[in-house]
């Protein structure tokens, strides 16, 4: 067990507490009470005390109901990841209750559903099982003992004489009682304090390939997004935002646009950020329209125009000097005496990148006057609860607020400052009574900001006559996403994590390192995009180590393994499992086809990928993925399998010749998905294979890890094609 | 406003909408059929295809009054269809889905494709699929479904 597994299980059983009910319709409800209201109040001398009981909802988790089915709630967001079947299977595996009878819910925002380990209720840094896992496990369980106790008492005889399957006590002699039946004796019996969990032979559910709970509902229409939902009386929003980032409107003409029957309202609303022109009608194509037909002079004046070309120039140049220093190792003065054939200097240049999820944000609410009823996708339900209760001010629990399945997010729908929602407030304070539903169409999505920060790297790299790094001084410029949010507590001496992971915290032996970091302020707001730094950070660090492979003509794959440090187990088993893997394509390449390498753990997981390159039509055509992985305990191959096929499809973007945003003169230049060109089928691999490394050891992140490592396992290949390097992204001309 | 009426998955269907209205915002807005998705709105990304007269087409850019008298049949459709279901059960089977939102629009892809070429080959999947953008990227797992429902229905 792992020291954060250990961590989690001490404040489970310090703080952590069951309470259990009979529900008026019958049945068992089960909550598990963890009352730790943030986790800067951990280690603030009040372990001691018992938190006060507060009014959670009921059926917190668990809820067996009379026929039999068992409702588990998932205490975050579901937007592609699986946690909506991998969290409720290992509840039900602890609990042996019958699969097929669970019914998987999301949770709404509630202080009992905050993450065990952030503290807050949220969807990030592929957190989803490797916090919850234990949690989930010792819910199972202790329900699981309190259904056994209570068919002990009622076939008379003890305890240890019983045993589970499929929600069923086995007692001796053949008699035995349903779940559903022992629900309401169980509610009136003691929580045990201790329960002992399952071996892993033990398991019927951990570790085998489940399929997903909501697939048939996504295949058939019926599921409602957020998008979907309907309310009577509902009124459907949009917003005029600002051209300029934080403009705000100087005046506006809505003479034409409020003329369209079925419009209600055209207000100037404050954003998050400057201002903008709200227009709420009947339907959604009325209110667009009504937009289209705004006259809107905006009042830009003393702001910053940022302009792409202009900063990627600026960049450039202040990565050539010294930023705030992140991490030295040894020394790196050796590198003013290297001979230039010795030395490599590598400039790298990455856009902006939206996150363009498909389903566009969007946010419902009514506001009630002394209450709130609030629907969204939320992966930050806290935070987002607390604007909207901010907005109309109300207390954060008057806000009633639902988390509906979302559309993909990749970061996007967690905003520190919640801006979506908070327009949405402003709008529905307005419309008391009536439910609001705020639509950011595609154009506001692309042009709204929120993007993965633009950044420069600059690297020098001595070689010694070993041919491995003597000496790496590591120079990145780029906006901290951190600063300025709640998040700037995680920062320490100025530096923003998220700018430096995977470069500052290498795996790779580098005896004499130095990193340090540029973060200016730009007027672009910026955000965490799937895998965060490690977006640009590990394509810096891959390219060039394949590079210095290849100047030490040794083999990637072996350079890779020697350069390790002994303790990076992870990324050494995935090296090897990969290299296993494809050793049989790689040596039947075809002419014209070149093999790649990335190596790079992230968020816990040790990730080693092969790729199998041509071109075609002057661009990467991917024909094969190998990839291996070591995340610990794997709750469902099959989710982390899918998650890697199409996570390395994701990383495409980072390559797509349209693949970026760009400014001029402070405007957005790309306005939706013709503009900015994520991948399509014939751009994604054709088949990608996955091997997980077994393993005992505490799960770890598995939707982000998959992006890294596929955009510099491709160039790498390319290199090889046509001996350039490749140091600016998006990938214009191969 | 104009009344206009519509056949959807076999059923008359009336509706006073503005002339301009996309037949997207008539299915989600006006019949609360909500299985078709908007992603896009300039039929860039395939989430709102259904089939106009059995063509797969982009709902969101065809305005209400140039739709005729031509049949629509939407994802609602295609449980009862005999071609879609097979194909929604490959999709189920394969596991395809992750946030699912572009699927509705994959699977109407796939069954216009699969109607016309029961055999498709790499190619003209990439044809048929092409303009459907999955942003989870479940691109491996449709060409497994569809090659599965291929192979099912051939």
């Amino acid at each position: 067990m792992s020291t954060a597994t250990k961590k989690q299980k001490t404040q489970l059983n310090r703080r952590g507490f069951l309470r259990v009910s009979a529900t008026a319709a019958g049945g068992l409800l089960v909550s598990l009470y963890l009352d730790r209201p943030t986790a800067a109040q951990e280690g603030a001398g009040n372990q001691r005390q018992q938190p006060p009981a507060k009014a959670y909802p009921p059926d917190a988790f668990v809820h067996i109901k009379p026929d039999g089915k068992i409702h588990i709630t998932v205490n975050r967001l579901e937007f592609g990841q699986g946690v909506h079947t991998a969290l409720p299977m290992i509840l039900a595996d602890e609990m042996d209750a019958d699969w097929s009878q669970v019914v998987s819910e999301l949770a709404p925002a509630a202080d009992i559903y905050r993450d065990p380990v952030f503290g807050i209720q949220m969807v990030g840094g592929s957190g989803s099982i490797a916090h919850s896992y234990q949690q989930y496990r010792e819910l199972g369980a202790k329900t699981r003992a309190m259904l056994v106790a209570a068919a002990a008492a009622l076939l008379n005889v003890s305890a240890d004489q019983c045993r589970t399957e499929a929600s069923r006590v086995y007692g001796p002699a053949g008699k035995s009682a349903t779940y559903a039946e022992l629900a309401g004796a169980a509610a009136l019996l003691p929580v045990p304090a201790t329960v002992k969990l399952k071996n892993a032979s033990e398991f019927r559910l951990v570790g085998k390939r489940i399929k997903r709970l909501d697939s048939r509902p996504k295949c058939d229409g019926s599921l409602k997004f957020g998008l979907d939902l309907q309310q009577p009386g509902m009124k459907v929003a949009v917003v005029a935002h600002p051209p300029v980032f934080a403009a705000r409107v100087k005046d506006f003409d809505d003479k034409e646009a409020s003329k369209l029957a079925g419009v209600r309202d055209v207000f100037e609303i404050p954003l998050a950020k400057g201002s903008g022109v709200a227009v709420v009608a009947d339907k959604f194509w009325t209110a667009k329209q009504a937009r289209d037909l705004l006259k809107i002079n905006w009042d830009a004046t003393g702001l910053d125009h940022a302009d792409s070309s202009q900063l990627r120039e600026n960049y450039k140049q202040l990565a050539r000097t010294e930023g705030k220093v992140a991490k030295t190792v040894g020394d790196v003065k050796s590198i003013a005496n290297t001979a230039a054939a010795n030395l490599i200097v590598a400039e790298y240049e990455f856009p902006y990148l939206p996150h363009a999820p498909m389903e566009p944000l969007n946010t419902t609410i009514r506001f009630d006057g002394d209450s709130a009823e609030a629907w969204a996708g939320s992966q930050f339900q806290t935070f987002d609860q607390m604007a909207i209760a901010q907005v109309l001010g109300l207390k954060p629990e008057k806000v009633t607020f639902h988390t509906e399945m979302a559309g993909g997010g990749f970061g996007r729908r967690a905003v520190p400052d919640s801006h979506v929602q908070r327009e949405a407030a402003v709008i529905a304070k307005r419309f008391r009574g009536t439910p609001v539903k705020l639509i950011w169409t595609r154009e506001d999505d692309i042009r709204g900001g929120y993007y993965r920060p633009m950044h420069a790297h600059r690297v020098e790299v001595a070689i010694g006559a070993d041919g491995f790094p003597s000496a790496w001084r590591h120079v990145i410029v780029g906006q901290s996403i951190m600063a300025g949010t709640p998040f700037a507590m995680m920062m320490k001496d100025g530096i923003d994590p998220t700018t430096v992971e995977g470069v500052a915290d290498t795996n790779y032996n580098l005896p004499n390192l130095h990193v340090s970091v540029h973060n200016p302020t730009i007027n672009v707001p910026v955000l965490w995009w799937r895998s965060v730094g490690n977006t640009h950070t590990a394509y810096v660090m891959e390219t060039l180590i394949e590079e210095l492979a290849a100047r030490a003509k040794m083999d990637p794959i072996a350079y890779r393994r020697k350069l390790l440090k002994p303790d990076a187990k992870k990324l050494r088993a995935a090296l090897d499992l990969m290299d296993t893997k494809s050793a049989v394509w790689r040596r039947r390449l075809p002419a014209g086809h070149a093999v790649g390498f990335a190596l790079h753990e992230a968020f816990g997981t040790g990730v080693a990928c092969a790729v199998d390159v041509s071109i075609k039509n002057d661009r990467p055509k991917i024909h094969r993925v190998t990839i291996a992985l070591d995340c610990g305990v794997a709750v469902n191959p099959l989710t982390i399998e899918s998650q890697f096929q199409a996570g390395v499809g994701f990383g495409l973007s980072q390559l797509m010749a349209k693949g970026e945003i760009t400014l001029k003169e402070g405007r957005v230049e790309q306005r939706n998905f013709d503009g900015y060109v994520p991948p399509y089928i014939m751009d994604a691999p054709v088949t990608v294979d996955v091997h997980i490394v077994p393993s005992a050891e505490a799960p770890t992140g598995c939707g982000e890890p998959p992006v890294p490592v596929i955009s510099p396992a491709v160039v790498n290949a390319l290199t090889k094609l046509t001996g350039k390097a490749y140091r600016s992204l998006p990938l214009v001309d191969v | 406003m104009a009344t206009y009426k519509l056949t959807v998955n076999g059923q008359p269907k009336e509706v006073a909408v503005d002339p301009s209205t996309p037949l997207l915002w008539v299915l989600r807005e006006e019949l609360d059929m909500t299985g078709t998705k908007y992603g896009c709105g300039v039929s860039a990304c395939g989430a709102c295809t259904v089939h106009v007269d059995g063509v797969a087409t982009r709902s969101c850019m065809l305005p209400i009054s140039l739709l005729g008298n031509r049949p629509v049949v939407t994802i609602e459709a295609m449980a009862s269809d005999p071609i879609g279901r097979v194909v929604q059960d490959a999709w189920v089977e394969k596991d395809v889905v992750q946030c699912g939102y572009c699927q509705s629009g994959q699977i109407m892809s796939a069954v216009a494709l699969l109607k016309a070429t029961a055999k498709p080959t790499e190619t003209n999947i990439e044809e048929s699929m092409g303009g459907n953008i999955c942003r989870c990227a479940t691109y491996v797992r449709i060409r497994e479904a569809i090659d599965l429902a291929s192979q099912r229905l051939t």
